[in-house]
């Protein structure tokens, strides 16, 4: 035998069940026990940026709603920076990028609030065009989904971005594109996540 | 401003897979293709801060956090206690771990669960803390009974405790569940069964830790929790970075 490494090995990755509201938004369960309830406040009263509102559902292989799904997203504010110490530049107080939401018990949707992020880099010093990060986890996912989602409006930096580009069928680059409409004057971004079938979103190992 | 290091590529191999017929409800919400694998850029390598200001002191005693004063819920008390580490064995400090799980009856207190158990009226059922500079973490709860469950017709989940971690990048994120030392259900449990490796398993089963426990008081189990290690840079003559 040759020497051994003696890295550890990452825990495994078991299913958040359908109780996850419980641990993650115990309001959402039927009881209130926190003070402070984490990630419903994704940017913050001081954020510089257009404010806009995603909505979305998660959709399985039989193209039904997912009820007990939770979504986690994690954006740079307007001007492309990451509230972390090495996440860029200083961000505006309060803006905490990261954001928790569940599909609804009855109609599956989610929606939240935020701003619009800016620019990033990509490992090699390249524009990635705006961008949120998004975590996915519910009752029969084993392991917790990662995906992107992207805006309709920046067509023209969709077509530069490096991950954009890297996925060789170009017509599955659509299902990372949240559709811009208005409502009360406001922009609202569709995204849906199709978890399986002709149209299934791509989902990344980050 | 260094940007942080990428992290390892995670090891499939020891990670459920998304299809996993035997857990029937994975089958209609496992993706088909491939995922795309991506270099880790500053979106992955960050991820949420965590401090004290977001969570309260009590938050991670659940045998006092939803309890009337002066009573406390029915059940084995434990500690469930033990270190959040990187695959350097580096410990991961200041990051939020949150729990949650059923009441010593196998019940959650959740408007969807209609098991015939009892509601614990002082158990909530779910804890957070924020791991101190070595990587460490406690709890105080009862043990969780184990359930029965829709799936085959007879499936029982063994007593565990679902654990939420975030470490110090988004792509360090994991959800996982904390079996417990002994018990006959988790090896035929359609769940723990999903992941391939038995070592893997047995890295979910936590260990009666009697040095860790309150004689006469509350019994003690400890659960490691390992995420993705950061790579390396080759500095002049040693690797730096982590
Ligand atoms: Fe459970």
């Amino acid at each position: 035998m040759p020497q051994s490494l003696h890295y550890l090995k990452e825990t495994a990755s078991q299913t958040a069940g359908p109780y996850v509201h419980i641990g993650l938004a115990p309001k959402a369960a039927g009881f209130d026990i926190y003070k402070r309830e984490l990630g419903w406040d994704i940017a913050g009263p001081n954020a510089k940026g257009e404010r806009i509102r995603i909505e979305g559902s998660v959709i399985d292989g039989m193209g039904a709603p997912i009820k007990d799904a939770l979504l986690e997203l994690w954006q740079a504010n307007s001007e492309g920076n990451y509230a972390h110490p090495q996440g860029g530049d200083p961000v505006e107080e309060g803006f905490r990028g990261w954001g928790r939401v569940i599909t609804d018990f009855t109609t599956g949707d989610w929606g939240v609030e935020t701003v619009k992020p800016g620019t990033t880099l990509d490992s090699r010093g390249r524009p990635q065009a705006p961008h949120i990060t998004l975590w996915l986890v519910a009752r029969g996912i084993n392991v917790g989904l990662n995906t992107r989602l992207y805006f309709s409006d920046e067509a023209e930096a969709n077509a530069a971005d490096p991950v954009l580009n890297m996925i060789e069928w170009e017509h599955r680059r659509a299902t990372l594109i949240a559709q811009r409409s208005q409502r009360d004057g406001k922009p609202v971004y569709r995204f849906d996540i199709r978890l399986q079938g002709e149209a299934e979103t791509v989902f990344f190992d980050i | 401003m260094t940007s942080p290091e990428q992290f390892y590529q995670r090891d499939w191999s020891i990670h459920p897979p998304a299809y996993s017929p035997g857990y029937k409800t994975s089958v209609a919400r496992s993706p088909s293709y491939s995922k795309i694998s991506l270099d880790n850029s500053v979106g992955e390598l960050t991820g949420p801060v965590f401090g004290h200001s977001d969570i309260d002191a009590g938050d991670n005693d659940l045998l006092t956090n939803f309890a009337q004063p002066g009573q406390s819920p029915i059940g084995e008390r434990i500690i469930l206690h033990g270190r959040v580490l990187d695959e350097n064995a580096r410990p991961v400090p200041n990051t939020l771990v949150e729990i949650w799980q059923a009441n010593a009856g196998g019940r959650y207190r959740h408007k969807k669960d209609t098991y015939l158990a009892p509601i614990d009226p002082n158990f909530g059922g779910c804890g957070r803390t924020i791991t101190d500079e070595t990587g460490a973490f406690a709890f105080r709860t009862v043990k969780p009974g184990a359930y029965p469950w829709r799936n085959f017709v007879n499936n029982w989940r063994p007593a565990h405790i679902h654990v939420s971690v975030f470490g110090s990048g988004f792509a360090q994120r994991l959800i996982t569940q904390c079996y417990f030392q002994g018990d006959p259900l988790i090896p035929i449990c359609p769940i723990v069964q999903t992941i391939p490796d038995p070592d893997a398993i047995e890295q979910l089963t936590a260990t009666l830790d009697l040095n860790a426990t309150i004689p006469l008081d509350t019994v003690a189990y400890k659960f490691d929790i390992v995420l993705r290690g950061r790579r390396s840079t080759l500095f002049e003559n040693r690797l730096e970075g982590n």
